[in-house]
Formats: C-alpha cells, sequence, structure tokens
C-alpha cells in the first residue's frame, strides 16, 4: 500500500511541479508527529505550536528567498547576516522609539541594503571575485564598522512598529502574510519575468547567456540587491520582535549558512541555473519542523545542531542520488 | 535575381594570429547564396578559426569581410547574428535546464512591462520549430535536457532561423549523429539553401561533405588552398589536396606470426548493465582492434577490463592467472594501461605541467615499482624527457601546463603518461580522434613499436581503415556483444555488417551503410 501511495504521491508532484522537496518535508512532518506522540507531550499538532513553528521560520524565510536568487546566478551571498545586524541596529537607532522616525528609517535601512547588494554584485561581476570571498569580505567589513560604533542595543522600535512581528490580521500573524508575500512575489519573478528568464539563463551558463545578448552582469548585481533587500527585510523583522536591535542579531541566528542551506535543502542547485523560491519554502520549513520538534522532545542544544547537520547533508545526499540515477 | 550572383558572405586576404601561430594567413573566400560550402583541412588547418572570424566571435588582424557586397566587422557574435551570420558550434549553446522556447528566444523574450508573455513566446517557438519542420517532434515547453543531441541540433537551427539568418554556419554538424539523424539534417538543410540561405560547415566525414556540398574549401596550415565544386573533384584529391600524400601509407606493417606470443588477457563470459557475453583474448605483441558504431559498447567494453565500470559476471584473466579487476588502481598493479578517448575528462590534468602528467601512473605505482626494483628512480626528468622526445610532444618545456598543448600534443602526453608505467597491457579508445594526420602517423607507429616490444594492444576506433590498417585482429561490437571476429586485412564491408547486427551470411542482402563512414578523416 505505501508502494502505491508513493508513486501516487510521485505523480501528484509531477503534475503540480512541486519541487521534490515537499515529498521531505511531509516525511519529516509525519515523523515530528509520531516522535512527538511517543516521546513528547503530543502536542505538535496544535494550531499554536505550529503557528509558533512558522512564525519561527519567517525571519530565516525571507532572507533565504533572497539567497535563492543569488544562488540560480550561480553566485553566493555570505553577508546577509552581517546586513541583518546592521539593519536592526540601524533601525532601531534611528527610530528612537518614535513612531513618526519609522518611514524615514526604514527607508534608510533599504537605502544601505540596496548599496551594500549593489557592491556585492559589482565586486562579483566587474572584478571578477570568487562570490565567497567578496561577500564574505564586505559582511566583515560591515561587522567592523558596527562593531566600531555600537557594543549593545541601542534605541528601540516603537510599539507600533513591532506590528510587523506580533500583529495578526484575524488569526494569522502578519509575518507568516509577509513570509508568503515575499515567496509568491519571489516565484511570480522567477517564472514569469524577463529577469526570471535571464536570472536562470546566467546561473545555467555565463557565455551561453553572453553569446545570446544578455548582459550578464547586470542580471547578477540585480540579484545581489535582490538579496541585500530581503535580508534588510529579515532585519526589520528581527527587530520588531526584539524591539530593538543588537550588532549580534543577524550573526547570532546564522542566517548567513542556514539561508544556503535552506535553499540547497530546497533543491536549488549551488552551481547555479536551477531550483526556484517554491523549493527554498519547504526547505525553511523543515528546519522550522525540526526545530519545534526538537524543543517538544527537549533535545540537546548541542545534539539538536548534530541532526540538523546530518539531515541537511541526507536531504542534498538524496538529490545526488536521484539525478544519478536518471542520468543512468 | 542579378543580385543570385553576388556573394553573400566574403572573405577578402582575411590573416589572424595568434601568439607564436599565423592560424589564417591571407584567405580569401567567397560564400554564394542557396549554397553549401563545405571547409575541409586538418585539424589546426584554421577550419574553426575562419568560422569564428566570420561569425564575429574573433576580428581579423588584416583583410576585410564583405556581407551582401558591403564591409563590415563585428565586435561581437550578437552583431553578427543581427545582421544574418548564425554559427552553431560543436559544443552546443543551449541551456539544458531551460525549455526550447526559453532557449530559442532567450534575451528577446516577448514581453510586456518585464512580464513575459508565455502565449506569444509559444507561437513563436511554434513557428520556427516548424520551419526547421520540428513541430511535430520537439515541444515548445520541452526542457532541452530531456531531448536527443540531434533534436537538441534542431532547436540550435531553429534558433538561427529565428533571427532571420541568411548565412549558417555549422561545425561539425554530424559527429555525434545517428545516419538516419544525419538524413533529417541534410533533407533540412537542402530546404534551407532551396531558400536562399547560404551554409557553411565544416567536416571531417567526406560522405557528406560530397553529398551535400557545392563547393568545397581547403584550407591546410592556415593556407587557401584550393575551392573546388564538389562535381568535379574525388574524395581522393580533396585528402591530397588536404595532406599532400595518399591515404594508405599512413600505416606501419602488422605483427608477424613469430612476433605473436602468449595469451596476455582473456575476458570469459564477461558481463555488467551494458554489455553481455564478452569473451575475448588478448596475446602479447599483438594489436587487437576494436570496432563498432556508436553506443556498440566499445568504450564500456573498454571501462570494464579497466575496472572503470568492472564486469559484474565472468571472469578475467591476466596471463593465465583469474584476478578480480574491480578499480583501476588494481588494473594498473597488474601493468594496464587506459589511453582515454575524452582527453580533457579522463586523460589529463590541464592545469599541471607535462612532466606531473606524465609521471601520474608512475607515481601511484611507486611503492610496487620499488619492490620490483625497475624504476627506483622513476622520478628523474631524463625518463620524461626520454618520451617527450619519443612520442614527439612539441612542447617548449617539461614544465608546460598541459592545457595549452594542442589536442594532438595532449594525445601523446597521454601516451607518454603510460609509456612511463611501462604496460604490459595497453588499451586505446579513440587514440587518433580529433588530431591531425601528421600526428596520426607517428602515434600508429608509436602504437606499432609498442606491440613489437611485446606489449599487447587492445585499439578502439570509430574509423575503419585505422581499424583495418593497424589490426592484427579486428572484434566487431554490436549492441553490447561482440558480433564477430575478423583476421587482419578484413573488408570495411565485413566489419560494417558485423557492427549492424547482421550475419554473415546476409551479406549480399545489405546495403552499404553510410555515415559511419568509410573515408573519414
Amino acid at each position: 500500500m505505501t508502494v502505491k501511495t508513493l508513486s501516487n504521491v510521485r505523480s501528484l508532484m509531477r503534475e503540480t511541479r512541486l519541487p521534490p522537496v515537499y515529498a521531505i518535508l511531509v516525511v519529516v512532518f509525519v515523523a515530528a508527529v509520531v516522535l512527538d506522540a511517543i516521546f513528547g507531550r503530543g502536542q505538535i499538532t496544535s494550531s499554536t505550536i505550529l503557528t509558533n513553528m512558522v512564525v519561527r521560520s519567517v525571519a530565516l524565510g525571507i532572507v533565504a528567498m533572497g539567497q535563492t536568487f543569488v544562488m540560480l546566478a550561480a553566485s553566493i551571498d555570505l553577508s546577509v547576516a552581517y546586513l541583518i545586524s546592521v539593519t536592526a541596529v540601524m533601525a532601531s537607532y534611528l527610530m528612537q522609539g518614535d513612531p513618526n522616525r519609522v518611514p524615514m528609517a526604514v527607508a534608510a535601512v533599504f537605502g544601505i541594503g540596496a548599496v551594500v547588494g549593489l557592491v556585492n554584485g559589482l565586486i562579483v561581476s566587474k572584478l571578477k571575485v570568487n562570490p565567497f570571498i567578496a561577500t564574505l569580505g564586505v559582511g566583515l567589513v560591515l561587522k567592523g564598522l558596527l562593531n566600531a560604533s555600537f557594543e549593545t542595543f541601542v534605541g528601540a522600535v516603537p510599539r507600533s512598529f513591532q506590528t510587523l512581528g506580533y500583529g495578526q490580521i484575524g488569526p494569522i500573524p502578519i509575518s507568516i502574510l509577509v513570509l508568503l508575500a515575499v515567496t509568491i512575489i519571489g516565484a511570480l519573478v522567477l517564472s514569469r519575468t524577463k529577469f526570471g528568464a535571464h536570472l536562470y539563463a546566467v546561473g545555467g551558463n555565463v557565455e551561453t547567456s553572453r553569446l545570446s545578448g544578455l548582459r550578464t552582469d547586470r542580471v547578477i548585481i540585480l540579484a545581489h540587491v535582490i538579496c541585500s533587500l530581503t535580508a534588510v527585510l529579515t532585519g526589520l523583522f528581527v527587530v520588531s520582535r526584539l524591539r530593538s536591535g543588537a550588532p549580534w542579531v543577524g550573526t547570532d541566528g546564522l542566517y548567513d549558512l542556514e539561508s544556503i542551506a535552506a535553499v540547497v535543502v530546497g533543491g536549488t542547485a549551488l552551481s547555479g541555473g536551477k531550483g526556484g523560491v517554491v523549493g527554498t519554502l519547504a526547505g525553511v520549513l523543515i528546519f522550522g519542523i525540526l526545530d519545534t520538534m526538537f524543543n517538544q522532545l527537549g533535545v540537546d542544544t548541542f545534539l539538536k545542531q548534530v541532526l540538523r547537520g546530518a539531515i541537511i547533508i541526507l536531504a542534498v545526499a538524496s538529490y545526488t542520488i536521484r539525478s544519478r540515477e536518471k542520468a543512468a | 535575381m542579378a543580385n543570385a550572383q553576388l556573394p553573400i558572405l566574403e572573405a577578402r586576404n582575411i590573416t589572424k594570429r595568434f601568439p607564436g601561430v599565423v592560424a589564417l594567413n591571407d584567405v580569401s573566400i567567397q560564400f554564394m547564396p542557396g549554397e553549401v560550402h563545405a571547409v575541409v583541412g586538418e585539424n589546426g588547418a584554421g577550419k574553426s578559426t575562419l568560422m569564428k572570424l566570420l561569425a564575429g566571435a574573433y576580428t581579423p588582424d588584416e583583410g576585410e569581410l564583405f556581407f551582401q557586397g558591403s564591409s563590415i566587422s563585428f565586435n561581437h557574435p550578437r552583431e553578427a547574428q543581427e545582421v544574418g551570420i548564425s554559427i552553431i558550434y560543436q559544443e552546443f549553446n543551449l541551456l539544458p535546464e531551460r525549455t526550447v522556447a526559453q532557449n530559442i528566444f532567450l534575451g528577446r523574450e516577448p514581453s510586456r512591462y518585464g512580464v513575459v508573455d508565455q502565449r506569444q513566446l509559444m507561437r513563436q517557438t511554434q513557428a520556427v520549430l516548424q520551419r526547421v519542420g520540428a513541430e511535430t517532434m520537439i515541444s515548445p515547453d520541452a526542457e532541452v535536457k530531456t531531448l536527443s543531441i540531434a533534436q537538441q541540433q534542431l532547436v540550435e537551427i531553429a534558433k538561427a532561423l529565428s533571427f532571420d539568418s541568411k548565412v549558417l554556419i555549422m561545425d561539425e554538424p554530424t559527429a555525434a549523429l545517428a545516419t538516419h539523424e544525419v538524413e533529417i539534417l541534410t533533407r533540412l538543410i537542402h530546404k534551407l539553401i532551396a531558400n536562399g540561405m547560404a551554409v557553411i560547415f565544416i567536416s571531417h566525414r567526406f560522405t557528406e561533405v560530397f553529398d551535400l556540398a557545392k563547393m568545397i574549401t581547403v584550407l591546410k596550415d592556415g593556407q587557401h588552398v584550393a575551392t573546388v565544386a564538389a562535381d568535379a573533384a574525388t574524395p581522393s584529391q580533396v585528402i591530397t589536396m588536404m595532406v599532400g600524400r595518399e591515404l594508405d601509407q599512413y600505416f606501419p606493417e602488422l605483427a608477424r606470426a613469430d612476433e605473436i606470443g602468449a595469451v596476455a588477457l582473456e575476458v570469459v563470459n564477461g558481463s555488467n548493465a551494458k554489455l553481455h557475453d564478452i569473451s575475448l583474448k588478448l596475446r602479447a605483441g599483438e594489436i587487437v582492434g576494436v570496432s563498432g558504431l556508436q553506443g556498440s559498447g566499445r568504450t564500456e567494453l573498454a571501462q570494464a577490463i579497466f575496472g572503470v565500470e568492472p564486469f559484474t559476471s565472468g571472469r578475467i584473466l591476466v596471463k593465465g592467472t583469474e584476478r578480480p579487476i574491480k578499480t583501476p588502481k588494481a588494473a594498473i598493479n597488474l601493468r594496464m594501461g587506459f589511453v582515454t578517448e575524452d582527453r580533457k575528462a579522463e586523460g589529463i590534468f590541464p592545469n599541471q605541467p607535462l612532466n606531473d602528467n606524465i609521471l601520474a601512473p608512475v607515481r601511484a605505482l611507486q611503492a610496487l615499482l620499488r619492490r620490483i626494483k625497475r624504476f627506483g628512480t622513476a622520478e628523474k626528468p631524463q625518463l620524461v624527457l626520454e618520451l617527450v622526445q619519443q612520442v614527439d610532444v612539441r612542447t617548449p618545456s617539461i614544465q608546460q601546463e598541459v592545457q595549452y598543448l594542442s589536442g594532438g600534443n595532449q594525445q601523446k602526453v597521454v601516451l607518454a603518461k603510460w609509456l612511463a608505467s611501462t604496460c604490459d597491457i595497453l588499451i586505446f579508445d579513440e587514440p587518433t580522434r580529433g588530431i591531425d594526420v601528421d600526428a596520426k602517423a607517428s602515434i600508429h607507429e608509436m602504437i606499432r613499436d609498442l606491440a613489437q616490444a611485446g606489449t599487447a594492444v587492445l585499439m578502439i576506433s570509430s574509423e575503419l581503415p585505422e581499424v583495418i590498417g593497424m589490426s592484427d585482429r579486428i572484434v566487431v561490437m554490436w549492441d553490447g556483444r561482440i558480433s564477430g571476429e575478423l583476421p587482419a586485412g578484413a573488408g570495411e564491408e565485413a566489419i560494417m555488417h558485423l557492427a549492424t547486427g547482421h550475419q554473415e551470411s546476409h551479406r549480399t542482402a545489405v546495403p552499404e551503410p553510410r555515415g559511419e563512414g568509410t573515408l573519414e578523416l
């Protein structure tokens, strides 16, 4: 019977064109429910816990969408965690708890993000510096500037701004709606626009794209700008939940490596040109489910990390094996 | 119609230099609309350089290009494409993960406010596919990776047509195609020239050159030797122009009976996923040629023997003793060597110097070699220098990175590598593919020298003259099996019968197959 349902699931996924990571998402969720029923309190399916689970995924989810864009272009962005810190600190510093300063502060941090993305993109595309090094370098510069200027929590966001982190429309948290909106916009941009088509092309083969007359540098730069803007949005979300920004919030959240892991688990190729934000959403949710499950079961923090790492490797290995089987 | 007499594209006194070589020297050619024009020549004759100049990928150092009578120059391939000159490289320029439609209209997607108009895109794609006659074969929203090589080529041609090209340049368009696919391409090319397009192609396959082309241009060492009408020349005349000598002189003499020794390698009923029931004997001092069509299992046979994709059943005996060969290392330990077909991917370390390339297997074996005291001081540069001289690698120094050598010289490096490890059994997979005639002859001689020195040689080749000229025995493969064995000097016809799966007894009923050409160079 299970074999039959499995093949049903497969054909269903083919028809809906859902990335294969959704199969893993279902497996992880079922496993979490079963384990929680046996060893935990069996509450993991309660709406409170489920909602919390998604809300916790929002911060990572938003920046992972941007990370998907740069990784589709066969680039990568290691500066996002530092940019999230910069955003959180600058937003609360500029707002100083005054609702009237919110628009100015938001505009300022998005401006900073755009500049960071532009710099990343220019270094990668024009100077041809390996994106790992380029964005790590930019990230370290940001970190240095931030640590030189701020030591701990500075300023505060006004209560009204905290609606982003804690508000609800009816029963649904606003933050979840923001994540969904970012995902849907990202998916539409990738599938429907010329920019999306060109992004896949550049990530798939730069030389082919160049010979087809694409301005490949622009595509890469724009992807980096988009990624930085999503990092800023994550930063704003983080600070709205924390009330105040500190220079370590981004790096402590491991948003750089976790966003890359979520994208890869979501099925986007590290080599670029293949994948998408819909898969990334599943990758992020898998992390959310794992964290919630480990919390419910009271798993030790370090063991948690071991298990997370193992699951990332297993997921990605399963894609490699699948594609090798297809090739044979 | 007066225009029909004017060349659509003309190269006048074109010279192109690269560091150290004159790739093209004062070459002038006219290409007429509605004609197929073949460009032939040895590797390194300057064919590819000429094609790239015509397509705007290079700019000439001297001379001029004329398009429809007026002087023209390109800074980027896109500019050539826009005036109507398209090029299809041997390595396709398609994105495997994207659809046919996305590939054809990449960078020119019909759109409104940046949003792609999917319906328009599909309609336009369907229309160009129709022009290449592939609308029923290829769906616009199929991902390119799911298509066959022939279909991908049709997509490339469709892409070229979508630019309203007046000149279509193709680099070895049939190299990877099966016979019936070549026919589809031939029909399409006839249709294109009937509509007034000029088609220029490079090919090593003379059957097609003479089938398709109206004019043939011969290049040699960057010089324009001649442009002749195809119906006024014979293949052997063209070959003589290319190389300046007759074909027959290439091959060294076969082994005499007393030079052939004991059985060095024996495969008994070897099978794996791709091979079935392979039995084969290879004797010291003997060259056994393996022939067969693309996909018949030739390369897989070599890989199975060498432990790359080992046999899953059956036995391998080396010098009479049964040996499991499950990895290449096991094969090397048994003093076997494998000169691979795909030099770049399997045979060389492109960014390492010559020296390290040649010594790679020696170093892998050092422990063993030291034990048998045959190569106690294997690292001596003398050894490498000697080998480089022996195989005649043209290189400024043994510290030269191999990626900067020409294809023929890279092949010689691969050869030297295995010579350095002094093998008893050597497997060659397409030892002379894609290298020029001179290098070919010297590699043939080297292989024969090795056999005379007592090495057992298994030589896989898709070129019938090479198999016939070199082999002391010929094994023919078909569909993963050995379909028959022929003695030295067997005819092309006999080989092709076995290679297409027909038994000897049906010989007369079968027409001579085309494509896997008898006059391939």
